[in-house]
């Protein structure tokens, strides 16, 4: 079990509330007929309005702690708390409503639906919420111009550069107003001036108060993080210098 | 969103969207026509017995069918010496009548009638007697005598047969034969004559009983060239003909050729009290199979038919066609739309399984797992439905051609009496031919496919279970579909 504490010289002006708990975390699954360990004891907190990156080698468990926090996997064992809610213990349907109000995620990939446009892709993200037709589209809207890309909400993603679909990405996770944006390697497929774009993206995002937590393989932008993270053998160490 | 996400996905898998829905309307308007060509069948069918049965019989009461020899005796034509008249040159013109009813099949006496009347569930009962009037007619040649010749003006009288004289001097010989169905003159409402119409003079009424008088019909009537006020002979007694009618259906005659009333048709034929058929309507179509029990528990020698018997005394090209259609074309669509199904479920599991990304990411982002379910369902439904109205129209096209084209069949209803092979026992040539006419009603029916209410749901009712049916497979896929492991699959 590790225990990591942040750093008081490290840490952000404002002493914010814990975000995140985990607690002895453990995940294990199969995969190919092997069983894999992906996450071993991860003991770990994550306060709100932190930039938190996560580093280390394929197949150390990066992706799989990043499921953890987004809800979209339950550890084996151990206690993820996300404020008051265990997430560990929580029903399916509280994830599905966790997933749709609170956490808003970014893939390397992007994930844009192809047959969509810019803006019908991020109103996706607000389809599970009972929000009214109007305010929708005034939130599609603004969450596009925060992006930089309210004159390209007609374009489908086969009309966008790589950039610009991964800003329609963080377009469409932070059109709900989450507590905390997770990133899983988000300039991965990225040249270098599109990755620093997203990156001054992601890090304005974040001075506004949004909790960012990113997977990357990218020193560069781990550099950018108040605090980085290393998980290898699922082992998280804090390598925040 | 729903809508708009819907049409974007359909429209962006269009190959699949078109081999599904194409699968579907295929086998959708196969379904459509084959029911539609069952349904024109069976009306077919149930117009060829018409004629020959009318309209409103539920059963019908016959004899025995008899074995050749057994009690049936052929037609025989027996002529005297003095019989025919003998022209100057000695040649002698004969002819015969005769009236004889269905050769292999037994009568039922009279009193048949009023055992069926007291039947419960009887509506309405009627008799009648089918016969054939038969008429042998012919030249007889004096053969030439060795002596000397005869003084003319002399008639010769016919030589004895293989005496001196000439011998048979050759001859012509003919068979003409007609129907002619004894009926109660009142009955219009049950029997043969209640579906036909008059189109000429009357139809034969009480008053008519034990008179010389005969409706024919319009086809007799055209060929053997009588008209109303004209007179006919029967086994040798002249008729005054009173009407003519017609079968409501243009291509079908009516049941006989000529009818006469029943207690002169009796008399005629010589045959006594009895009747060949009796007609029954049932007071409700509940009650059929009881009264047929019934009728048969009081009448155990006597063949009682319903419909469904009567039916499968239809034959000819009609009967091909619904067997065709019954075998060959229920099994085909059977197939097809089995077919059409399987592709359907498989391109949406497949599909859903080639968008594992897209829906672990919409459960990524928040989706519910009944939503992304009811995003897939409904994409599966849409598709069938599209199918389906493609279905729809390709079936009805092909119904309307059938109509346009209107196929005419022909077909023959009735008991069939069998013929022996070697001739009616004692019978002179041919004797065993004419018993079969009185029994059979060769019908031209023109084939309909109806458009019914039950064949257009039947193509809608498919293409919604289709859909359903492929949105439940591939939404059962879908739901099992862990968002972690969509996007870790992926990564």
């Amino acid at each position: 079990m590790t225990m990591i504490d942040t750093d008081a010289d490290t840490a952000p002006d404002a002493v914010p509330a814990v975000l995140y708990r985990l607690t002895d975390v453990r995940r294990t699954y199969q995969q190919k007929g092997r069983i894999v360990k992906a996450l071993t004891g991860v003991d770990l907190e994550i306060a709100t309005g932190d930039f938190v990156t996560i580093q280390g080698p394929t197949g150390g468990g990066k992706s799989t702690l990043l499921q953890v926090l987004g809800a979209l996997d339950k550890p084996t064992s151990g206690r993820v708390l996300l404020g008051d809610l265990d997430i560990a213990a929580a029903s399916r349907g509280e994830l599905e409503s966790l997933r749709a109000r609170e956490i808003g995620f970014v893939f390397q990939g992007f994930n844009l639906i192809p047959t969509l446009t810019a803006a019908e892709n991020v109103d996706m993200a607000l389809e599970p919420l009972s929000v009214p037709k109007a305010e929708r589209a005034e939130r599609v809207a603004e969450a596009l111009g925060q992006v930089g890309l309210a004159e390209r909400a007609d374009h489908r993603p086969s009309e966008l550069s790589g950039g610009q679909q991964q800003r329609v990405a963080i377009a469409r996770a932070i059109v709900k107003r989450p507590r905390v944006l997770l990133a899983d390697e988000p300039t991965g497929n990225l040249d270098e001036s599109m990755r620093d774009e997203i990156l001054s993206l992601l890090e304005r995002l974040n001075a506004d108060g949004l909790t960012l937590i990113a997977v990357t393989h990218d020193s560069a932008v781990a550099r950018r993080a108040r605090r980085r993270l290393r998980l290898a053998k699922g082992v998280v160490t804090d390598i925040t210098r | 969103m729903y809508a708009r996400y819907l049409r974007r996905e359909l429209a962006g898998r269009k190959k699949q969207t078109v081999i599904v829905a194409s699968g579907l309307a295929i086998a959708i308007a196969l379904v459509m026509i084959v029911n539609s060509l069952a349904a024109g069948v069976r009306d077919a069918q149930a117009q060829a017995l018409e004629s020959v049965y009318g309209v409103g019989t539920d059963l019908t009461v016959t004899g025995a069918q008899a074995e050749p020899g057994e009690g049936t005796r052929g037609q025989q034509f027996d002529f005297d010496e003095d019989a025919g008249a003998t022209d100057e040159e000695g040649t002698t013109s004969i002819e015969q009548s005769q009236l004889t009813t269905e050769m292999f099949r037994s009568t039922l006496d009279a009193s048949v009638l009023d055992t069926v009347l007291a039947a419960d569930g009887v509506e309405a009962a009627t008799g009648t007697l089918s016969l054939t009037n038969t008429t042998f007619s012919g030249e007889v040649g004096q053969a030439p005598a060795e002596s000397p010749t005869a003084e003319e003006g002399t008639a010769q009288a016919p030589p004895e047969g293989g005496a001196g004289g000439g011998g048979f001097g050759g001859g012509a010989f003919g068979l003409d034969s007609f129907t002619v169905m004894g009926i109660e003159p009142d009955a219009a409402a049950i029997g043969p004559l209640s579906s036909v119409t008059v189109t000429d003079g009357r139809a034969l009424e009480s008053a008519d009983a034990g008179a010389a008088v005969a409706v024919i019909d319009a086809s007799y009537a055209t060929t053997a060239e009588l008209a109303v006020g004209d007179t006919m002979e029967i086994a040798g007694e002249e008729f005054e003909v009173v009407g003519v009618v017609a079968s409501t259906s243009e291509e079908a005659d009516t049941a006989a050729n000529a009818y006469i009333p029943l207690d002169v048709a009796q008399d005629l034929s010589g045959v006594g009290d009895v009747l060949s058929t009796v007609y029954v309507q049932a007071s409700s179509s509940d009650g059929i199979s009881a009264v047929q029990a019934e009728i048969e528990e009081a009448l155990p020698d006597a063949t009682v038919s319903s419909q469904s018997d009567l039916a499968s005394t239809v034959s000819g090209s009609l009967s091909s066609a619904s067997a065709l259609i019954t075998n060959l074309g229920t099994w085909l669509s059977v197939i097809v739309l089995a077919v059409a199904l399987a592709l359907a479920v498989l391109f949406t599991i497949s599909g859903v399984s080639r968008r594992t990304r897209e829906f672990g990411t919409l459960k990524a982002i928040g989706w519910s797992n009944g939503r992304v379910v009811g995003q897939v369902a409904g994409e599966s439904v849409v598709q069938s439905l599209i199918g389906g109205a493609a279905g729809l129209v390709v079936g009805l096209l092909g119904i309307g051609i059938i109509n346009i084209v209107s196929p005419t069949i022909s077909t023959t209803a009735g008991t069939t009496a069998a013929a022996g092979p070697g001739g009616a026992a004692g019978g002179g040539p041919g004797g065993q031919a004419f018993g079969q006419a009185a029994a059979q009603t060769a019908t031209e029916v023109v084939l309909q496919a109806p458009v019914t209410l039950w064949v257009v749901g039947a193509a809608i009712g498919l293409a919604i279970i289709g859909g359903l049916l492929a949105g439940a497979f591939g939404g059962w896929r879908a739901a099992r579909l862990s968002p972690a492991e969509a996007l870790r699959s992926v990564g």
